[in-house]
């Protein structure tokens, strides 16, 4: 050790010593160096059997292999987007069974079975999805990398005020909900945008939903 | 994430007695919350038990006027049920303020309760922490601890529980039912649920290796005005600063459980007496003897003017 | 291309196609999932290998042991990159640290190692089984308290670090009204949605990188650079990109680790960031520390204006150049600017989204707040008797077009000004408080060379090629538009292909230049284009009009196609520019105008209305331009509100790195939000006579914000972010 700011190290790894300040002489052993463990000699791997967008898709998966990365990776459907892989952004957003999920907090091996709708399985470039062309009339994207995600939200988020389903802006949590702004920025709120399109998103949403109803 | 064996659990009681014999053994429900962790080799399970194919699901009514509540039963469903919204208005309320709809969609009733820290500390492998790494130190304690507990805090972790459902769930004096590896049964009361972290801080709650929750019980309805103010930096989608649950009577009397401030959800029975008499009677032994760091006093003040909204509210 | 006078009439005037508020061309794509990026390049790499990066757990220090044994016989595990296999790497120019470290550590989260697996998970799960040892070494991670350390910084982008007209001391001194506050912005994460990620492939000794990149030019360069590697070797393909902000102007690790992974595991490998490494592994906008001094006449003249602004990056990085807004705002005849820059070993800081005038306006824009109040002025009449029309520093060097007082007064129309409550604290609605707040918006214009190659078939499509990218602004649109009302053609008949190497250098994405320095690019191609369709077809091309895809002259009319029924043609040229930049100030200006409401009880602020009034030249795509500016007013209220990278102190890192932890704005803190554009055009900036706007829409918005929540409560916030615990203090008891 050179100096008191200095940190000693031990052979189980990083040790700190009197750090940057007094309490950090009551960390023993900072974890800078995980203990190893010995890896598995081949990962488990599981079949699993999906309907994506209508269509059968029968793979061999790792165990740990998330939804997210089983579309993007191994289905090539690149459209769902990875953000942040820790359902912190929504980029991955996909419908199961006709719910929104984030694909990448659920495994492939948990889905078997289950019916995915993806931004794919919405509409084409030449066949929108009336919220496809909403979002383009209304400049409701501009990177376009979170865009997926806003918009198999926004199709389900209309399904959800039809279900009845309550958010945090009513005031009556007993009361059926109606389509409002305020209800559709509360209910978009796990789908972040960091290019700012949310007021344009909304009036795509409005528009969409007009076109539903 | 370490790689793992994975099985789907064919009854709640095999679940229970086969994650007691396998080592490194985990449910998954929902996995919102495991998997992030497992990404980032917080949580490291050998295995996977799925118990999404049990049928636990279901939200009855029980013979003293409550309801039991499947541990599988989703967030949005537990929120969106009739008589949840009718008769335990707080408990959808504080649903409904947490997450996102996306992860709502997946979460569940038991998972839930047994969502671990927002910590940064906790979330960063390189940092000591005693609830991750026991023995390691706590980072948090003289570092960036804006979201931490201001009471029931520990020399060895200042941590909060960052769920809003278990603050609804804790004025509501639910009870959690599980199975254990002997195919026995108990029922452990929402208060003796969570624990503070004392010396052990890695132990988040009181079940025991391999039992497995089946349901959450209510009691039958309170009546009163239902309310869960949430407290946070932006509108949506972020953990509380403060979040006030409570029950309010026609009287005044009332119940108040608290989330964001402690290791668990935080409710002070012997301050709720004081509510008639205002939020700062009940905030003064709510949160007697809080121990604050400079970063999150603010909550204390927070939490006293969020109960005199609540209460305000209450009146008008 | 040469502009070196000021535009006169053209055929872009004619407005057929731009300034039309098109919707964007890519629209289909990116709405479908269809628009490839970086990551996602399974068409053109097929099979690559997964790279995951390994972060430094220090923030400073040395690594004295690597074990990769663990990890090499994981499975799966192809290859490990460190700093200690991967051959002699140089900084790239546009680098601060290196993007690979070890065995000296920079900065927390530096990359030390790429494991390459065949899965992702395997590679994430190898990378863990690393083993350092590090040897922590002392570091400097507080502004504070390295203020005193500070030193002037070398000129760089935002101009000299001190600058001084008249006597500023004195005439502040003697000022019957002053102002001398301090003020502070935090460190901010720029959190684009797409990670920064790379997909790379060796053709032989030639790289081929799919990238996610504002600047393919600088990027070639410095891939180049970094690797040793002649830079005809190296091709950087970034055809969409998913947000930069800035975050994105420089190769950064994923590129470097990318290439190098995929050499030593002998087949293509991508690699994406993971999201918790984001803040602390790449760029930032580093926190300021702000003096400003007002002094005023009784009337409201300023007479002294003094700035000035300390910041810190690691050894050898820039400032942020905070004050740099303040030489040009004002008028006051005496004036200081100072930077100071102080050594911290935090990770790299750089430009974000206007950097410098973000953050200096936050401050100077509260304190003109300040100002107002004192003299018992109006925000919006303070600011208007202060206007100049000529460079305050140099009374000879007009303003090329200066609506600033316009944009105010017409802001303050439109959005119900003058119900604003002098007093703070006055207006109630339920529990909330409601106030409203201004700020004025400024950002300096800036034009860079670019170059375009437009190609036109015997169909009569014309194809643009150019090496500028589309990070979310509508360069695909305007770039089509352009192209469109050049060659006189349906939008629909103009293909555009970006953010590839092999086409002619751009002036890229970044400092609001793009628009209209890459436009100006295809404006000269498009020139050169029209002189060979006109030789080609035998006209005389001094009256030639290109119009409905025919080329007419008199009476004589031929489809444009003709022209190229022999073969192709193709032109390529760029635009360069002259001293009018010099002869001119070029600047966009604007202004902010917020509502919030304040909760009476916890301090919650909530944004109910946002207008911004914007003169930045012709806009090329209202619709485009317009969700440029919404976005950069969504981001100045996440800097108002709650963006703020929270640094440990003793560690030295980014402690909030993730997108839970950095909370940006979310759908229900943005209300409905309104644009309007003064009708303008530049004669001075190039033949498209357009400015930047994507930068000015989030000037001026945090201190709007601020300056809203004043007049809402009354408590006065001067360091960002303006969140309730800073607020509880100041407000009255709640019962």
């Amino acid at each position: 050790m050179d100096s008191p700011g200095d940190i000693g190290v031990s052979r189980r790894g990083l040790l700190t010593s009197g750090a940057a300040c007094a309490a950090a002489s009551a960390f023993p052993a900072s974890a800078s160096s995980k203990e190893p463990i010995a890896p598995m000699e081949t990962p488990p791997t599981l079949p699993v059997q999906l309907k994506v967008n209508g269509k059968p898709a029968e793979l061999t998966v790792d165990t740990r292999t998330t939804l997210l990365d089983a579309l993007r990776e191994h289905l090539h459907l690149t459209g769902t987007k990875k953000g942040c892989d820790h359902g912190q952004c929504g980029a991955c957003t996909v419908m199961v069974n006709g719910r929104r999920i984030n694909s990448c907090l659920s495994l492939a091996v948990m889905h078997d079975g289950d019916n995915v709708t993806t931004i794919e399985g919405l509409g084409t470039p030449e066949d929108l999805h009336p919220m496809q062309a909403a979002f383009v009339k209304h400049d409701g994207y501009q990177c376009g990398y979170c865009t997926p995600g806003q918009i198999c939200s926004a199709v389900a988020v209309l399904d959800e005020i039809k279900a009845g389903i309550p958010s945090h802006v009513a005031a009556d949590v007993a009361a059926s909900p109606a389509f409002s702004e305020m209800e559709i920025r509360e209910r978009m709120s796990g789908n972040i945008c960091r290019c700012g399109a949310y007021s344009n998103i909304v009036e795509a949403i409005r528009e969409a939903a007009g076109r539903q109803a | 994430m370490k790689a793992f064996e994975y099985t789907r659990a064919s009854s709640p009681a095999d679940a229970a007695a086969l994650a007691a014999k396998t080592p490194g053994a985990k449910f998954i429900a929902g996995g919102t919350n495991l998997l992030d962790l497992m990404k980032l080799e917080i949580e490291t399970p050998a295995h996977l038990i799925d118990v999404n194919k049990l049928a636990l699901d279901r939200i009855e009514e029980t013979s003293d006027g409550g309801l039991r509540i499947g541990a599988l039963v989703r967030n949005t469903d537990l929120a969106a049920d009739k008589r949840v919204r009718r008769d335990y208005a707080v408990l959808t309320r504080a649903i409904v303020a947490g997450a996102s709809g996306q992860l709502r969609n997946k979460a569940t009733t038991a998972g839930n309760l047994l969502q671990r820290t927002r910590c940064p500390y906790f979330y960063d492998p390189n940092q000591p922490c005693n609830k991750r790494k026991p023995g390691s130190g706590c980072a948090a304690i003289g570092g960036f601890s804006r979201q931490l507990a201001v009471i029931g805090t520990s020399k060895a972790c200042i941590a909060t529980y960052p769920g809003d459902m278990a603050i609804a769930m804790r004025l509501l004096d639910a009870t959690v039912e599980t199975v254990k590896p002997d195919g026995s049964t108990r029922k452990i009361a929402i208060a003796d649920f969570h624990r503070l972290p004392g010396d052990t801080p890695h132990i988040d709650n009181t079940l025991q290796t391999g039992e497995l929750i089946t349901a959450v019980t209510l009691p039958k309805p309170l009546g009163g005005k239902h309310f869960y103010h949430k407290v946070r930096d932006r509108a949506s989608y972020a953990f509380a600063l403060v979040s006030v649950a409570a029950v309010v009577q026609k009287d005044g009397t009332g119940r108040v459980a608290f989330g964001g401030m402690a290791h668990k959800p935080w409710r002070v029975e012997a301050a709720e007496a004081a509510l008639p008499k205002g939020a700062a009677a009940a905030a003064r032994i709510a949160f007697a003897g809080a121990t604050p760091t400079h970063d999150n006093a603010f909550k204390l003040p927070l939490a006293e003017r969020t109960l005199a909204a609540v209460l305000s509210e209450a009146r008008g | 291309m040469k502009f070196d006078t000021p535009a006169t009439t053209n055929p872009i005037d004619r407005l057929k196609v731009v300034g039309k508020p098109t919707d964007r061309i890519d629209g289909p794509l990116k709405t479908t999932g269809r628009a490839p990026y970086a990551y996602e390049r399974h068409d053109v790499a097929p099979g690559a290998a997964y790279g995951y990066v390994l972060g430094a757990a220090i923030a400073k220090g040395r690594i004295t042991g690597m074990d990769l044994s663990a990890a090499k016989a994981a499975p799966g595990v192809l290859a490990i990159v460190t700093a200690e296999n991967a051959g002699k790497l140089t900084k790239g120019n546009f680098n601060t640290a290196n993007l690979l470290g070890g065995p000296e550590i920079e900065h927390y989260h530096q990359a030390i190692a790429l494991v390459v697996a065949e899965t992702f998970e395997q590679a994430r799960a190898a990378s863990s089984l690393i083993r350092v040892d590090y040897a922590r070494g002392k570091g400097r991670f507080d502004l504070e308290a390295e203020m005193a350390s500070a030193t002037l910084p070398k000129e760089g982008f935002g101009g000299p670090a001190e600058s001084k007209v008249g006597n500023f001391e004195g005439a502040f001194a003697s000022a019957p009204v002053q102002l001398d506050a301090r003020y502070t912005t935090p460190d901010h994460s720029h959190a684009m949605m797409e990670p920064h990620a790379s997909t790379a492939k060796w053709d032989g000794d030639q790289l081929l990188l799919w990238t996610s990149n504002q600047m393919i030019n600088w990027g070639k360069g410095d891939v180049a650079r970094t690797l040793g590697l002649p830079e005809d070797k190296v091709r950087l393909m970034s055809p969409f990109v998913g947000g930069g902000f800035g975050g994105k102007l420089f190769v950064r690790t994923d590129a470097i680790l990318a290439a190098l992974g995929a050499k030593a595991a002998g087949r293509p490998v991508k690699v994406s960031l993971q999201r918790p490494l984001i803040a602390n592994n790449t760029t930032h906008r580093p926190a300021t520390i702000q003096r400003i001094r007002i002094g005023t006449s009784k009337d409201g003249k300023i007479t002294a204006i003094g700035h000035e602004s300390w910041s810190g990056d690691l050894p050898g990085g820039g400032p942020e150049t905070a004050v740099s807004q303040t030489r040009l705002l004002y008028a006051g005849e005496n004036r200081l600017t100072a930077m100071r820059l102080a050594v911290l070993d935090l990770p790299e800081g750089n430009a974000m989204r206007a950097p410098g005038e973000a953050p200096g306006l936050m401050a100077l824009e509260i304190a003109m707040d300040e100002m107002a109040e004192k003299l018992g002025m109006d925000p919006v009449e303070f600011r208007a008797l202060n206007d100049t029309q000529v460079d305050p520093e140099a009374a000879n060097r007009p303003f090329s077009q200066r609506q600033l007082i316009q944009c105010m007064r017409i802001g303050a129309d439109k959005f119900g000004w003058a119900k604003r409550a002098k007093a703070p604290g006055a207006i109630r609605e339920g529990r909330w408080l409601i106030g409203m707040g201004m700020a004025a918006a400024f950002r300096n214009n800036l034009n860079g060379k670019s170059g375009a190659r437009v190609r036109l078939d015997g169909k009569g499509v014309v194809t643009v090629e150019t090496d500028m990218t589309d990070i979310g602004t509508g360069t695909y649109t305007i770039i089509a538009q352009t192209a469109a009302e050049m060659m006189g053609v349906p939008l629909d008949t103009v293909v555009v292909r970006l953010g590839d190497s092999s086409f002619p250098a751009s002036a890229g994405s970044g400092g609001q230049w793009g628009a209209n320095s890459s436009t100006a690019g295809v404006y000269a191609a498009c020139a050169m284009l029209r002189d060979k369709v006109t030789a080609a077809l035998g006209f005389n091309s001094a009256d030639v009009v290109f119009e409905d895809g025919k080329v007419r002259a008199g009476n004589r009319s031929v489809a444009l196609a003709d022209a190229a029924k022999g073969g192709e043609l193709v032109a390529e040229d760029h635009m360069d520019y002259g001293d009018l930049a010099k002869k001119y100030q070029q600047s966009t200006f604007g202004a902010h105008f917020v509502e919030v409401a304040v909760d009476a009880a916890t301090a919650e602020v909530r944004v109910r209305r946002m207008l911004a009034v914007c003169a930045a030249g012709r806009i090329l795509n209202p619709k485009s331009a317009r969700s440029q500016v919404i976005g950069a007013m969504t981001m100045g209220v996440g800097s108002a509100l709650m963006e703020d990278l929270a640094v440990d102190k003793r560690f030295g890192f980014f402690v909030n790195h993730d997108l839970a932890g950095y909370e940006v704005p979310v759908h229900a803190d943005i209300p409905h939000q309104d644009v309007i554009f003064l009708d303008e055009t530049d004669p001075t900036t190039s033949p498209m006579k357009a400015k930047g706007v994507g930068e000015l829409g989030l000037c001026g918005v945090g201190a709007a914000v601020a300056n809203a929540i004043h007049n809402a409560c009354g408590v006065r916030v001067r360091d960002y972010p303006v969140t309730l615990d800073k607020l509880l203090p100041g407000m009255p008891a709640f019962v």
